[in-house]
């Protein structure tokens, strides 16, 4: 019983960062963007989150604000770097899975750079601490699973919620649907395509790096090459696994993260069972999800991937 | 009540409109105008400019040169949004729907009235559709998923979306290309109804249709205007023959019915479509040497699936395909070909020929390890031109040379590559699925031609098709295909278009429904 509170309770914060960033990656591919550069932009959040507290406290403790401040910037970078991409593959009409692992080369290749221009070596900060909320924390069971987290934790899980209203009841979202499913269709409509599908990149992009700082301030509490992990990665993957849609996308989320909470576990435990393989454990589980998780073409953003342009007769 | 938000048209008019595409001249100097409550008709052969004249009328496309002006004054729209905004509307010949949203969804995307940042008002979408749905006779679902509507149903959500939107100018582009002749009928009706409050301009290559609705015509020849004039003044003969620049007659099938052996039977055959439901459910059908059988039917009624079955790129379920008594049901594609059968596909471009390779390669495509073509591993470069030369002649393609990129051709000459690379290896059977779709009449008569030629040297022919008039002239006997099953099967002599469009409706002489 323990065993599985302790898994849950570490689960839930593990699937925060790729929450996030793959609500963000849904948006971009709901407008018929697939931006594979999700892990540049996540690490270069994850740099900025942690280096706006680092450069006040020095390591030490800081006031609150700076770590909030880290997370604007976090989200503004991520935001830019959307629009610089959108300028790459819907102004440009670059191929998009080329010019997504060039932002992701970018991303961790700058911030890596920046980090040891700035800071140097290994450094940790305090970070943004859990928020235990009274009362619901002291619930047998429940409380260290769902109410015991830091702040963002529970903004996370109040996002997919407002994904979906935003997807399906605004005239944003269902612009941004028909962008991503017929683009032609919503252009004689009179639905700016490209400017709706720069919106939805720049959205992706400071979703995506609210997610690298929240691994950098609120798990890791620190800042390092490989932080992100390739969580970029399967942030994308779980968009597929999910069919665009925020619920079960959310879900996703949560069972990868349970799966490296219980990797965790296993080796905590001493289990006589090769760690590789534990390590392994969460990217099979992906793997074989996505190949017995039948795309149905009709739901999801039938144009993904193809830029828009009107003149171009086919 | 958000009504009658745009002011009257009075009169438009399109002056001196010119649009060139790198490589084409789309729209050459183009003028035309249209009065309050006026049907003009639009025609002309493919590519002869005219949808994207209606772009340019719709702010799709901005004119390099020209100007329209609505009731005398120059108008300039920048996006559709502007056109909307003067009172237009069109109903493009590919549906401006997305399947994957619902009619009610796809209306309010363009419905801005009913937008606020935080919320879309469907209630006052679902209130706008029922009062257009109501004034025009038009009923649609607001909660249907687009791809789950018949191509009808599809096109009768543009005409209502378009309404919505209070248009008071209609462009409807091929608005009858897809449709069941019965579907066509009420199309047109509905339409005559409306020309007390609107005004349209109807594309079409269907003469019969131009000529019962519309008031004027104006057709288009390589992007310029040809010929303007009233509708009653001329039989739908000179509007082809005006339309075409010579006379084009299309030959028909008037030889006696040869007596040859069964070429293909089907029994009981069961396929299923992509989407896995049963597309071809129980069906029968027989075809001997020399004879031609016209498969009609609206498409979506499993004539794709059936194809690639026979063709080996879909598995069969159950049932089997004799072909001169070989079941070759589930064989592969290559050893479909071995056995003798040809195949034009339904989609031209993107499974008839491969575009980026020359149009010399893509007459061997299934030749290329034929000792003829190739020897120890080596194409035989000199073989295969000379193949390529002799089959541009024969076949009338027009190119520069053979080495062109075979998807850089017009429709009308890359379903003639695909033709001769498929009548040049002699095949003891053919399955034509939508040969001449989209082609412009010249191209068709030669198709028909051809065709003709090879039943009288005995091959035979399944011809796929939802036009009824190629069916009618090119047909021994003519099978109507509805819901993946054979309905019917009427001789030549006994079937007309009337008979046929009631079939493929699905309706059975008696009355009945079939199931």
């Amino acid at each position: 019983m323990d065993f599985a509170v302790n898994i849950l309770a570490l689960g839930v914060p593990f699937s925060v960062a790729l929450l996030i960033a793959s609500l963000g990656e849904m948006f971009n591919q709901r407008a018929g963007v697939f931006n594979l550069g999700c892990e540049g932009i996540m690490a270069m959040g994850a740099f900025l989150g942690f280096l706006a507290p680092f450069l006040v406290g020095r390591g030490g403790p800081t006031a609150e604000i700076w770590n909030y401040a880290g997370i604007l910037m976090a989200m503004a970078a991520g935001a830019l770097m959307g629009i610089f991409f959108g300028l790459a593959v819907v102004t440009f009409r670059a191929p998009q899975g080329i010019a997504g692992i060039g932002l992701q080369m970018f991303g961790v290749g700058v911030a890596g750079t920046f980090f040891r221009h700035f800071v140097g070596g290994t450094q940790s900060i305090p970070g943004i601490p859990a928020m235990p909320i009274p009362l619901l924390s002291k619930i047998p069971v429940l409380g260290p699973i769902l109410f015991s987290h830091n702040p963002l934790v529970y903004v996370a899980f109040l996002l997919p919620p407002a994904a979906w209203y935003v997807l399906f009841k605004t005239p944003w979202g269902l612009r941004v649907r028909a962008s991503g499913a017929n683009p032609r269709a919503a252009d004689s409509i009179g639905v700016k395509v490209n400017l709706v599908r720069f919106q939805a990149l720049a959205v992706g992009g400071a979703l995506a790096g609210l997610a690298g700082a929240y691994l950098s301030l609120c798990q890791a509490k620190m800042f390092s090459d490989e932080i992100i992990a390739g969580r970029g990665f399967i942030a994308v993957a779980l968009v597929y696994f999910g069919h665009w849609r925020p619920l079960k996308i959310t879900g996703g989320a949560l069972l990868f993260s349970l799966a490296q909470a219980l990797q965790l576990a296993i080796q905590g435990r001493g289990i006589n069972f090769p760690y590789e393989f534990a390590v392994m454990l969460p990217y099979v589980l992906v793997i074989v999800v996505l190949a017995f998780s039948r795309e149905n073409l009709l739901l999801g953003p039938t144009a993904l991937g193809r830029p828009f342009n009107r003149e171009i007769r086919t | 009540m958000p009504q009658e938000i745009v002011n009257r048209i009075s009169s438009l008019r399109m002056e001196g409109i010119t649009k060139r595409f790198p490589g084409t001249l789309a729209c050459d100097d183009i003028s035309l105008s249209v009065g309050e409550g006026e049907i003009l008709a639009l025609v002309g052969e493919n590519g002869a400019g005219k949808t994207t004249l209606m772009n340019i009328l719709m702010g799709l496309y901005r004119p390099d040169e020209g100007r329209i002006l609505i009731n005398g004054s120059e108008v300039v729209f920048r996006s559709p949004n502007d056109a909307f905004a003067a009172g237009l509307g069109m109903v493009h010949q590919q549906y401006m729907l997305v399947a994957n949203m619902t009619v009610l969804e796809n209306i309010a995307l363009g419905y801005k009235r009913a937008w606020s940042p935080l919320r879309v008002d469907l209630e006052m979408v679902r209130a706008r559709i029922g009062e257009v749905a109501d004034r025009y006779g038009l009923s649609v679902d607001p909660d249907a998923f687009v791809w789950q509507l018949s191509i009808g149903e599809q096109q009768r959500v543009e005409l209502v979306k378009t309404l919505c939107l209070g248009a008071r100018f209609l462009i409807l582009d091929e608005p009858t290309s897809a449709l069941t002749p019965q579907e066509t009928d009420e199309l047109i009706d509905l339409l005559k109804r409306m020309r007390s409050e609107l005004s349209i301009i109807f594309i079409s290559h269907k003469l019969h249709e131009v000529k019962n609705l519309s008031d004027r015509v104006v057709i288009l020849r390589r992007g310029s205007v040809a010929f303007e004039g009233s509708t009653s003044e001329h039989s739908p003969g000179e509007i082809a023959a005006l339309m075409t620049g010579r006379e084009v007659v299309l030959p028909k099938n008037e030889a006696p019915c040869c007596e040859g052996c069964e070429a293909l039977a089907i029994r009981g055959l069961k396929v299923r479509s992509d989407r896995g439901f049963l597309a071809v459910d129980g069906l029968d059908l027989s075809i001997c040497s020399g004879e031609i059988v016209g498969l009609a039917g609206v498409s979506g009624n499993g004539q794709r699936e059936l194809a690639e079955a026979i063709n080996g790129l879909r598995s069969v379920e159950e049932g089997e395909i004799l072909f001169f008594g070989r079941d070759i049901a589930n064989l592969k594609p290559g050893e479909v070909i071995a056995e003798g059968m040809g195949y034009i596909p339904e989609e031209r471009n993107t499974e008839g020929i491969v575009p980026p390779f020359s149009m010399k390669e893509n007459f061997i495509l299934k030749d290329s390890g034929d000792p003829h073509y190739a020897s120890r591993s080596f194409l035989r470069l000199k073989e295969i031109d000379r193949n390529a030369d002799r089959l541009r002649e024969e076949f009338d393609i027009r190119s520069p040379d053979t080495r062109v990129a075979a998807g850089s051709l017009s429709g009308g000459n890359i379903q003639k590559v695909i033709l001769a690379r498929e009548l040049s290896r002699a095949p003891r059977f053919l399955v034509a699925v939508y040969p001449t779709r989209g082609l412009d009449m010249g191209a068709a008569e030669f198709i028909h031609k051809r065709l003709l030629e090879k039943r009288a040297e005995g091959m035979g022919i399944l011809l796929v098709s939802e036009e009824l008039e190629e069916v009618l002239d090119l047909s021994d006997r003519i099978a109507v295909i509805f819901k993946g099953r054979i309905i019917d099967t009427l001789d030549r002599d006994s079937a007309d278009s009337r008979k046929l469009g009631v079939l493929m409706a699905g309706v059975k002489e008696s009355g009945d429904e079939a199931v």
